[in-house]
């Protein structure tokens, strides 16, 4: 009972590899620019969470600098990710990346 | 649970960051630059587009004279363990400040780039952003800031490829660059995660001190290895993190393309040395993983993966800058058999290529746009009789190409030269690599000797005579740079002996 109860570092790792996974499978799957876009917060945030845990585990704050570091990248990166899609939008009038692949080999 | 530091802590911080500073000259210099810049933008008008161009390379050039002053300062690690200064990071600063000054040179030529209506605005502001990012990813020693780095590279990247706001295929390799690069970065961010979960450090070289000591478990570390190596792979363009580069490459615009294709693939092999030389411990060194994998077995196969690839598929391509994408994805090949053999020789051998590849491939792109100027295409089948048009441009992209495929007297020869002769020697594996890398530059001859063969042999289809005028700047600029790469391939001497003081990394035993 005791692996249910008490929330260990383990809990932590898996939550973050199944974000991470879930991340990623949207990123794969998806048509969408934005879900793309929202699977890459997904994937950053699952970093997150990990120097979190093992910053909470090793003790000190490397991790904890780290992951705020990320968070505003993270936005960083949302401000010029948006700014492309709104501007894929106004020349292809869709968001939908499949269709937005006019170089062929 | 944290005490407010004393007054003694903080005088002691506020020196190391003074300390610090006195090493980080060129960087300030350069952000300071970056901003002059917007500002001039912003209070500029009319046409500013030519005035913008002169002021970027005034200012880089000015930066060289602080890295020239570098070389005075003893190596050392500043800013807590963050920053490194040593001559493997003073190399890589002249590497981007000049690769800057090429960048800014094409774009003065692209016409397609300075019609636009809008004007270029903060373009040259960002190209000066991204030689700051790619610089500090040259020197950084800690996993948090090899992650800022890369990012501002790649942020700054993202923008000026879609620089091109109105035309469909720049909007079109912007969001393909973005959506690659944001999934690379993530899983190098999650590899970065679990490095530091392996180990409680983020500075290189204590990570390298931490896994010697205590061990680490096999199977984290492989899956660790892999995400960086994701992460890394993209910026270098290396099969099978490539499948950007293609499209990337056609689509944006063709300066942009020309500086993605060597300065930000410069700095992804120099950070990949940093990590690969002084934090990661080597099965060689009596370590066993898992399998018997480890990054350098990881390294061999997607340094063959890449040559063998690139230089395979380049051979069906039409679009001039999609085949030198292609060809960009083989010389990453090259440049990853130079890292492998991790010694001082080898590592000489990457900086002399890249040394080459700057001036060939940049060359190589700013005839591509001189000729598209002119032509308006980018297509094989328009080279058509070109040379007899435009001699000096056939000329010297013909030169260009003969030095990427490797053959003499050209600087591109120097640098394959070098790469195989520290590859002979290390083990029958490593023979089978020179091997495979020869093999395929032969292949890259074939694909490489269809645009002279187009331009000079065989005739265009209106059979319009007469040559075609190209502006005086430009013929001296082409003709410079078709020189340089020829006399490099003379004269290598000075660039070998500086490339085999340079390979000298703050932290990494190389013999």
């Amino acid at each position: 009972m005791e692996m249910f109860t008490s929330i260990g570092l383990n809990h932590f790792l898996t939550i973050s590899a199944i974000l991470f996974s879930f991340g990623m499978f949207a990123v794969m799957t998806r048509k969408n620019a934005i879900v793309i876009l929202m699977g890459v917060e997904l994937i950053l945030n699952a970093a997150n969470i990990n120097f979190l845990t093992f910053s909470k585990y090793n003790g000190g704050m490397t991790g904890v600098m780290f992951s705020l570091f990320v968070i505003v990248l993270a936005a960083a990166e949302a401000a010029v990710a948006l700014a492309i899609v709104i501007n894929i939008f106004k020349t292809f009038k869709t968001v939908d990346v499949s269709r937005v692949d006019t170089m062929k080999e | 649970m944290f005490a407010m530091p004393s007054g003694a802590e903080i005088q002691s911080i506020i020196s190391t960051l003074r300390f610090g500073a006195g090493y980080f000259i060129p960087e300030l210099y350069l952000s300071a630059l970056f901003m002059v810049l917007i500002i001039l933008d912003l209070v500029l008008g009319g046409r500013k587009n030519q005035i913008l161009a002169s002021a970027t390379i005034i200012g880089l050039l000015g930066s060289l004279f602080f890295i020239f002053q570098q070389h005075s300062l003893p190596d050392a690690e500043i800013f807590f363990g963050m920053y490194a200064l040593d001559r493997f990071g003073i190399f890589f600063k002249y590497f981007f400040v000049l690769c800057g000054i090429l960048a800014v040179v094409i774009s003065m030529e692209d016409e397609k780039l300075n019609s636009q209506d809008s004007g270029v605005g903060e373009y040259y502001a960002l190209v000066v952003a991204m030689v700051i990012g790619m610089m500090m990813m040259a020197s950084s020693t800690d996993l948090l800031m090899m992650f800022l780095a890369m990012e501002l590279v790649g942020l700054s990247a993202y923008v000026l490829t879609g620089y091109l706001k109105s035309d469909a295929r720049s909007s079109e390799a912007a969001l393909k660059y973005l959506v690659y690069g944001a999934v690379s970065s993530g899983m190098l961010l999650y590899g970065f995660s679990l490095i530091y979960g392996l180990t409680a450090q983020t500075n290189i070289s204590r990570i390298s001190m931490e896994l010697t000591q205590h061990g680490y478990d096999p199977l984290v570390m492989i899956l660790a290895t892999l995400l960086v190596m994701a992460g890394l792979g993209y910026k270098m363009g290396a099969v099978p993190f490539h499948f950007w580069s293609p499209d990337v490459y056609e689509g944006a615009p063709t300066p942009v393309t020309a500086y993605l294709s060597t300065g930000s693939k410069a700095a992804g092999f120099a950070l990949l040395m940093r990590i690969f030389f002084v934090a990661v411990p080597h099965a060689s060194e009596g370590v066993e993983d898992m399998l018997g994998i480890d990054w350098l077995t990881i390294m061999m196969i997607i340094a063959a993966a890449s040559m063998i690839y690139g230089n395979v598929v380049a051979i069906w391509q039409k679009n001039v800058k999609r085949l030198l994408a292609y060809s960009s994805i083989a010389h990453a090949g090259y440049l990853l058999l130079g890292i492998i053999t991790m010694d001082k020789i080898g590592t000489q051998a990457v900086l002399v290529y890249l040394a080459g590849y700057l001036l060939m491939n940049i060359g190589a792109f700013y005839v591509v746009v001189v000729i598209s100027n002119k032509t308006g295409s980018e297509n094989l089948d328009d080279y058509r009789g070109l040379g007899r048009k435009m001699p000096l441009a056939g000329a010297a992209l013909t030169v260009f190409l003969i030095s990427l495929v490797g053959l003499p007297p050209t600087f591109g020869f120097i640098g394959k030269l070098m790469i195989f002769s520290a590859l002979i020697g290390k083990g029958d594996l490593f023979m089978w690599l020179a091997l495979i890398g020869i093999l395929t530059s032969v292949i890259s001859l074939y694909y490489y000797m269809f645009i002279p063969l187009n331009m000079f042999l065989r005739e265009s289809e209106q059979n319009s005579r007469g040559e075609v005028k190209t502006g005086m700047v430009s013929n001296v600029i082409t003709a410079v740079l078709m020189i340089l790469t020829l006399y490099f391939g003379l004269f290598f001497q000075p660039i070998a002996q500086f490339a085999g003081y340079s390979a000298s990394i703050l932290g990494a035993v190389l013999n």
